[in-house]
């Protein structure tokens, strides 16, 4: 999708520049990512504006191409990287101008399992979606979830695991939530590329999500029923 | 039989489908060649290999329904067929699917587990999480196989994103060979780990095969 004549960034109108910046997304462009949002931020736009229409926007782009096959894993951290680089000018901007809030969420790869790929994409692109996410990071016994749920003020618990030898770990989490009466106070999500649909139920997670686009879609559902259910 | 590595990686490998064979060994493309040796030095003859693509390891989501697929279609050549993969990441799905179709298959998470033997790996796992393993095959086609489709080779700023939590390659040989071991060690620099070699020889493979009954 890019183009092979050079662009001058800040010359582009704001109709040409954010489909510009979908197209440096989708080819990983970190620094013209990063100019270009500051460019929409000279111009006045409001950061949560930058960050939806430009940012998420483009990345979803991305999340299609990934699940239809055009695009593959180092692409898609590529543009997860130019991503990361406009998220990282944009972040103290939001908190700021409090942009709206969707809810909070705490993630981490469970006990054992050092991969953080998918729990990286899915935080950034949850972050992206309005959501505020506290990262564990990784190989994450229970005790450190339920420190972070029952310390905080959190809607959601993402889990992830890469092996199948680590995955029956987040059983456990929920187990020692429900032990406690917590397990209910809290939409719990996991993902990861051993596990499916049935594996997620079998444990007693709300949903497995397979990738960062169906996790944001899917915390956006529950947050939307828990505010019905609220205001009933 | 002569196999090479990029048909294993791609394609995989079909049976010879010669009498006498009565055992179908239905295997990942990695370990086609230690099954060949195996057949070779235990006289085998009763067994026959076919392969389904080792790249598989990269997309597990495809192992399951690959291997029904073989097995439905030659279970009635064979006296049986013997399923050579572990759960390699299927989250339990390809031994439920082997249950269902009546064939063995090995136990334990996965190969590195299996050529280590699964009883030592379940001791030392705890250990070394932070351990990417390598074995004969995986070094033998470390760049078609990793290096190039995560892209490192034009992108090398992506290593960290990809190895960052890793501190030391394992690697699991099955042979005694001085160019796959050199070769491993570079595969460690190259990812900036440092670089450990454990002699497993074929591990619980051998074992497996050799308690499948020649005939049923």
């Amino acid at each position: 999708m890019s183009d092979e004549e050079d662009i001058i960034l800040s010359e582009l109108s704001d109709d040409e520049l954010v489909p510009q910046m979908h197209d440096d997304l989708y080819d990983g462009l970190k620094e013209e990512i990063e100019e270009s949002v500051n460019i929409l931020l000279e111009r006045g736009w409001q950061p949560y504006d930058v960050l939806t229409k430009a940012l998420v926007e483009g990345m979803r782009i991305v999340g299609i191409d990934f699940r239809d096959g055009i695009l593959f894993v180092p692409e898609v951290l590529l543009a997860a990287n130019a991503m990361k680089g406009g998220m990282a000018i944009l972040k103290p901007l939001l908190a700021e101008t409090g942009a709206p809030r969707l809810g909070n969420m705490v993630i981490g790869t469970v006990k054992g399992d050092i991969h953080d790929i998918g729990k990286n994409l899915v935080t950034m692109m949850m972050e992206g979606a309005g959501f505020e996410v506290k990262d564990l990071g990784i190989n994450n016994p229970v005790e450190n979830y339920i420190d972070e749920l029952e310390n905080g003020e959190y809607d959601i618990l993402g889990m992830s695991a890469l092996l199948t030898t680590t995955m029956p770990y987040m059983k456990v989490v929920i187990d020692t939530m429900v032990e406690k009466g917590m397990r209910d106070d809290y939409t719990i999500l996991v993902g990861g590329a051993p596990l499916n649909e049935e594996f997620g139920k079998a444990i007693g997670a709300d949903a497995y999500c397979r990738d960062a686009a169906v996790a944001v879609e899917t915390a956006k559902e529950f947050m939307a029923k828990k505010h019905n259910q609220m205001s009933a | 039989m002569q196999v090479d590595d990029h048909t294993l990686s791609e394609q995989g490998l079909d049976a010879r489908g010669s009498n006498p064979a009565r055992v179908l060994v239905l295997a990942c493309g990695a370990l086609a060649r230690e099954i060949l040796a195996l057949f070779k030095i235990n006289n085998w003859d009763h067994m026959d290999l076919t392969c389904l693509p080792a790249k598989w390891h990269m997309t597990p989501d495809l192992i399951t329904d690959g291997v029904e697929d073989v097995v439905r279609k030659r279970q009635g050549e064979y006296d049986q067929i013997f399923v050579a993969y572990a759960d390699c990441g299927t989250g339990g799905q390809l031994e439920a699917k082997c249950k269902e179709l009546g064939v063995e298959m090995i136990a334990g998470p996965h190969c590195y587990s299996f050529f280590e033997g699964n009883e030592v790996f379940a001791d030392i796992v705890e250990d070394e999480i932070t351990a990417f393993y390598l074995t004969d095959f995986l070094v033998s086609v470390f760049d078609s196989f990793f290096w190039k489709p995560m892209g490192l080779d034009k992108h090398p700023e992506l290593l960290d994103m990809y190895f960052g939590n890793y501190e030391k390659v394992v690697y699991q040989a099955q042979t005694d060979n001085p160019e796959l071991t050199a070769k491993a060690q570079d595969c460690a620099a190259r990812m900036g780990l440092r670089f450990e070699r454990r002699f497993t020889g074929y591990g619980d493979l051998e074992t497996a095969l050799a308690a499948i009954p020649p005939s049923r």
